[in-house]
């Protein structure tokens, strides 16, 4: 307690190398397992076509020297599913990263306050309707109403949970696993009834990306977008959450104000990623935490990478899924998160997330 | 540096729970000038936190006016209040992963104007405090292994980094030892010298405020019942009354006079318990 010091420069948040490792590697990561995904398979496709082909669509430049069958696997079926599984990881990790940080509370994940029970309840009612309406923008009425639905039991979680003296977290969790409880059993009574949809309810429940296209990438990327960059914007107000909602006020923060464009936001990006896959388990609980402890807590690293990595980890987990014939990717997004979540939870349990 | 810092008139405040409302600040009045240093007294449940809250803006009072820096507070974002006025709190939970200075630099949060980085004035603003705080020692070590002085340090920075006008503590040595909590105190008063800084702390211990702070203001069922140096504002029938406990006046080596709860001659008289005030003194 000197009360001289010297006096030198002080130095924080993470270091230029630490984020450019962290977010080059990131990258790296993406574009491996993106063109691992569009490559394997039984067609047989080699980079040098696929690369071409990719060119071929985007420019119009070069001769096609291959089948059209391989362009359709490439263009049509293969590089949209892989987008969809870049935009919609990324969407959900973002979110989980922004629900940790928001409910202080390690084992949030983007799903908790309501948003896939509601899109569930959307989509599932949109297949067992016995109409099909025209789609919009390319959409079928599944991923519209799952949009919808996602959202609306956000909302409704939030009005529920929000009282005259503010909306506490503690509210906000309770009242969104008591939504996902009711609307859960809404879809319990729809699958009782499915008869023959029974296998494409299952299906969507699950989380697949099989039925991707570049109708619904088109959808949901620029709302994730949006989503994100806005998030990221905020950095410095998710990073003063963390000090609680009573300091984050004294240091400038609106608090309630920043709840309800959190919740938007994440939301947001959860619902849209929800509407085009399903269900995707874990990856918006895991990924934060992966990153965290490898490039720490500062939101303005964290969000991005995430962003990355979540991306990247889909993506390899949905070409798990296709070479283990076609299981939905939520099945396996959740046996490798399952393990690490209870992880995460020993972990907690001896304080390691919390501090003191 | 002269004027009014902050300034209630009249002021009522208190919570809506489920058993309706709980007033605890029963019309308040409070003048607090630039540059002062003042001690909030009074037993538990008297409003002090309430008061503190009430000037920070984190309670709307529900009557009465408040005026910071010559401003109606309500007319104040909470940005602003942040750049003005910083809240030292008992104790915080510091957030696992950071450093010291990232922790410190999150009182920047309502002046940073960059996007992605920090402006000349944030970094300088957080070495001066970490400086001011007897903390630059600790700058790059993790929030998660300090000791208890160590951590009450940082949040001084913390508060520091703001840049505030007004510096509101609230119950700031509870978790300190005695050496720790005369730092404290002696870290405000210096503060108050090298920065202007205006101060107004929610005590428990009548010694540390009497040494320490020239001004004390005693709550009691949520009024100011004596305000002023501490041989005024500490009699000890204003603290039997305000405490509602039996007390006895000790004179110090140093020639003052404390007022201090009676400790008891004997076993038995441990019996009689808060409220129950037998007079001495």
């Amino acid at each position: 307690m000197s009360a001289t010091t010297a006096v030198r420069r002080v130095t924080f948040g993470p270091s230029p190398g630490r984020t450019t490792l962290t977010l080059g590697l990131g990258a790296v990561l993406v574009v491996v397992a993106a063109t691992a995904a569009v490559l394997a398979g039984t067609s047989g496709i080699g980079i040098g076509d696929a690369v071409a082909i990719v060119v071929h669509r985007l420019t119009g430049i070069g001769p096609v020297t291959w089948p059209s069958s391989a362009e359709t696997i490439v263009w049509e079926l293969r590089l949209p599913r892989v987008l969809a599984g870049m935009v919609v990881g990324a969407g959900l990790a973002c979110a989980g990263a922004v629900f940790q940080a928001l409910l202080r509370n390690p084992l949030a994940d983007p799903y908790i306050i309501g948003p896939a029970a509601g899109a569930s309840l959307g989509a599932v009612a949109a297949l067992l309707l016995p109409v099909t309406l025209a789609g919009w923008l390319g959409l079928g009425l599944v991923q519209l109403l799952a949009f919808v639905g996602g959202l609306a039991a956000v909302a409704v979680v939030f009005t529920v949970a929000r009282g005259r003296g503010g909306t506490p977290v503690v509210t906000l969790l309770l009242a969104g696993y008591a939504i996902s409880s009711l609307l859960s059993a809404a879809v319990a009574v729809m699958i009782f009834n499915a008869g023959e949809r029974l296998g494409a309810v299952i299906s969507w429940l699950l989380g697949s990306l099989a039925g991707a296209s570049w109708a619904r990438v088109g959808f949901a990327a620029p709302l994730i977008i949006i989503s994100f960059t806005l998030l990221l914007l905020r950095w410095r107000r998710l990073n003063a959450l963390l000090l609680g909602e009573a300091q984050a006020a004294h240091i400038g923060l609106d608090v309630e104000r920043e709840k309800r464009i959190l919740v938007a936001l994440a939301a947001l990006a959860t619902s849209a990623g929800v509407a085009i896959s399903g269900t995707i388990g874990f990856v918006g609980l895991v990924v934060p935490h992966l990153v965290r402890l490898a490039a720490g807590p500062d939101h303005r690293l964290l969000l991005p990478a995430s962003m990355l990595y979540g991306a990247a980890l889909l993506v390899l987990a949905d070409l798990g899924a296709r070479m283990a014939g076609g299981i939905p990717v939520g099945v396996v997004t959740a046996l490798i998160g399952a393990p690490f979540f209870l992880w995460l939870l020993r972990r907690s349990i001896a304080g390691g997330w919390v501090s003191r | 540096m002269t004027g009014t810092a902050i300034r209630l008139d009249r002021v009522e405040a208190g919570y809506r729970g489920a058993g309706g409302e709980r007033r605890v600040l029963n019309g308040l009045d409070l003048t607090v000038d630039r540059g002062e240093m003042v001690a909030l007294l009074g037993a538990n449940g008297s409003g002090k936190t309430t008061l503190l809250n009430v000037m920070a803006g984190t309670i709307r009072p529900s009557a009465g006016a408040i005026e910071l820096f010559g401003r109606p507070l309500a007319s104040w974002s909470r940005g602003e209040i942040a750049r003005s006025v910083a809240v030292l709190p008992q104790s915080l939970e510091l957030p696992a992963g950071f450093r010291v200075a990232e922790v410190v630099a999150m009182g920047r949060t309502a002046h940073g104007a960059r996007w992605f980085g920090w402006t000349p004035g944030d970094l300088r603003a957080v070495e001066d405090a970490l400086r001011d705080a007897d903390a630059a020692d600790l700058a790059d070590r993790p929030v998660t292994e300090l000791s208890g002085g160590e951590r009450q340090r940082v949040l001084v920075a913390l508060a520091l980094a703001q840049e505030p006008s007004l510096l509101l503590l609230d119950e700031p040595t509870t978790h300190l030892d005695i050496a720790h909590a005369a730092w404290l105190l002696a870290s405000v008063a210096r503060l108050r010298q090298l920065r202007g800084l205006t101060a107004v702390m929610v005590l428990h211990d009548l010694v540390l405020a009497s040494a320490w702070s020239p001004r004390i203001a005693v709550l009691h069922a949520g009024h100011i019942v004596a305000d002023g140096p501490p041989e005024e504002a500490l009699r000890a029938d204003i603290v039997r009354d305000a405490y509602g406990v039996a007390v006895e006046t000790v004179v110090t080596d140093a020639g003052r006079r404390l007022v201090v709860p009676h400790v008891p001659a004997s076993a038995s008289e441990h019996a009689s318990g808060p409220g129950s005030s037998s007079s001495v003194g």
